[in-house]
């Protein structure tokens, strides 16, 4: 009798000392499971794979695309930045590979100016026609040329005049 | 007074006429300098896009046009040049490690390869597509392809066949024309040697 009382009261202080140890052994195990890092992370890679596009997935940045080809390209940059490259000349080893068309911003040569020089033109362009037109619009109607037609004077003089006026009135 | 002021005509009685503006008349308007550089730099771009959207909308090159030279390198580092393979059949063939439908031709291709490799008068030619190299040797190694193959530098070889993807196989007869190509993965050894053979007769 005295003994079932004993084991009444020292079984939950045992059951919940096992959920303890469970859980330490446990917290154990998901820590050895953690990898350890080695060689460039995702971020590094991605740095680098942003600035590059594949011409197989046109306007799709390397970091973000899907295909086979692309986690290629970007397990590639893993291996360069591995042996000790730096963007430079990853970016240089690409563009040798694949061509200018790899690169995001285009190299500022030859045509590609056209990219730099096109789109500023064209807002300060925009920019000049609003401006005319935001002008001809808070321009007084008289000031804008299109007041009705003047009727020339007559002079009170004119013989000519007077001759018509009269037949006029004759009618 | 200056000579210029008396040179002027005299208006009596009302205001000189104003200056005639600065630029040209064209079929009677009178149009600034500025003007007409803002719309010819307009039409020079749409120009410019026009000639960018035709050459998109080429398509590939077409049988019958002579093929512009080219100059593969291949893995080995050898530079084999189409000039220097006059008066032979050239099967080019385009493809990528990442490339399954690639995969269900390489075989036949290879195959097709050790049939004629006795000839003269036959080469084989693979260019590796936006590829990368290690990937490039696994496939090779794999499919036991032993012609020449060499990755698509600068992607300038597939630009002048203006390829839309891969496997695209073009046959260049022996005068420098295409003679054919096809633009999916062989189906057979057998459909293979039908678009080499008749070149071979002539």
């Amino acid at each position: 009798m005295m003994a079932t009382r004993r084991l009444s009261k020292i079984l939950p202080i045992a059951i919940l000392l096992m959920g303890l140890f469970a859980a330490v052994l446990a917290a154990d195990m998901v820590q050895a499971q953690e990898p350890q890092p080695q060689g460039p992370s995702d971020n590094e890679v991605n740095a680098i794979a942003k600035q590059l596009y594949c011409p197989v997935c046109e306007n799709i940045p390397l970091d973000v695309c899907p295909t086979q080809a692309c986690a290629q390209w970007r397990e590639l940059i893993r291996e360069k930045l591995d042996a000790g490259w730096n963007e430079d000349e990853i970016k240089t080893y690409f563009v040798n590979q694949y061509g200018d068309r790899v690169l995001a911003e285009p190299p500022r040569t030859g045509w590609n100016w056209l990219v730099y020089i096109i789109p500023p033109l064209a807002i300060l362009g925009g920019i000049y026609i609003l401006y005319r037109a935001f002008r001809s619009w808070s321009q007084p109607e008289s000031e804008q040329g299109d007041v009705e037609e003047e009727q020339p004077e007559v002079e009170a003089g004119d013989e000519y005049v007077t001759r018509i006026e009269d037949e006029l009135r004759q009618r | 007074m200056s000579d210029q002021q008396e040179n002027l005509p005299d208006y009596p009685g009302e205001e000189p006429p104003p200056a005639p503006k600065k630029g040209v008349d064209i079929r009677g308007r009178r149009i600034s300098f500025g003007a007409l550089a803002a719309w010819i730099g307009i039409f020079a771009l749409l120009g410019l896009l026009a000639a960018g959207m035709l050459r998109n909308q080429e398509g590939p090159v077409t049988v019958g046009e002579t093929v512009p030279d080219f100059t593969l390198t291949t893995f080995d580092g050898e530079q084999i040049s189409l000039k220097e393979l006059e008066d032979k059949v050239v099967v080019l063939n385009f493809w990528a490690s990442w490339c399954k439908p690639c995969e269900e031709e390489a075989a036949d291709l290879e195959t097709a390869w050790r049939i004629y490799e006795s000839r003269d008068d036959v080469v084989f030619l693979g260019v590796d597509y936006v590829d990368t190299e290690t990937e490039a040797m696994v496939y090779l190694e794999k499919f036991d392809i032993t012609y020449p193959n060499g990755p698509d530098l600068r992607t300038e070889i597939s630009q002048t066949f203006r390829i839309r993807g891969v496997p695209e196989t073009y046959i260049i007869g022996k005068d420098g024309k295409l003679a054919a190509f096809k633009i999916s993965p062989f189906i057979s050894l057998a459909e293979i040697q039908s678009m080499i053979d008749p070149l071979l007769e002539s």
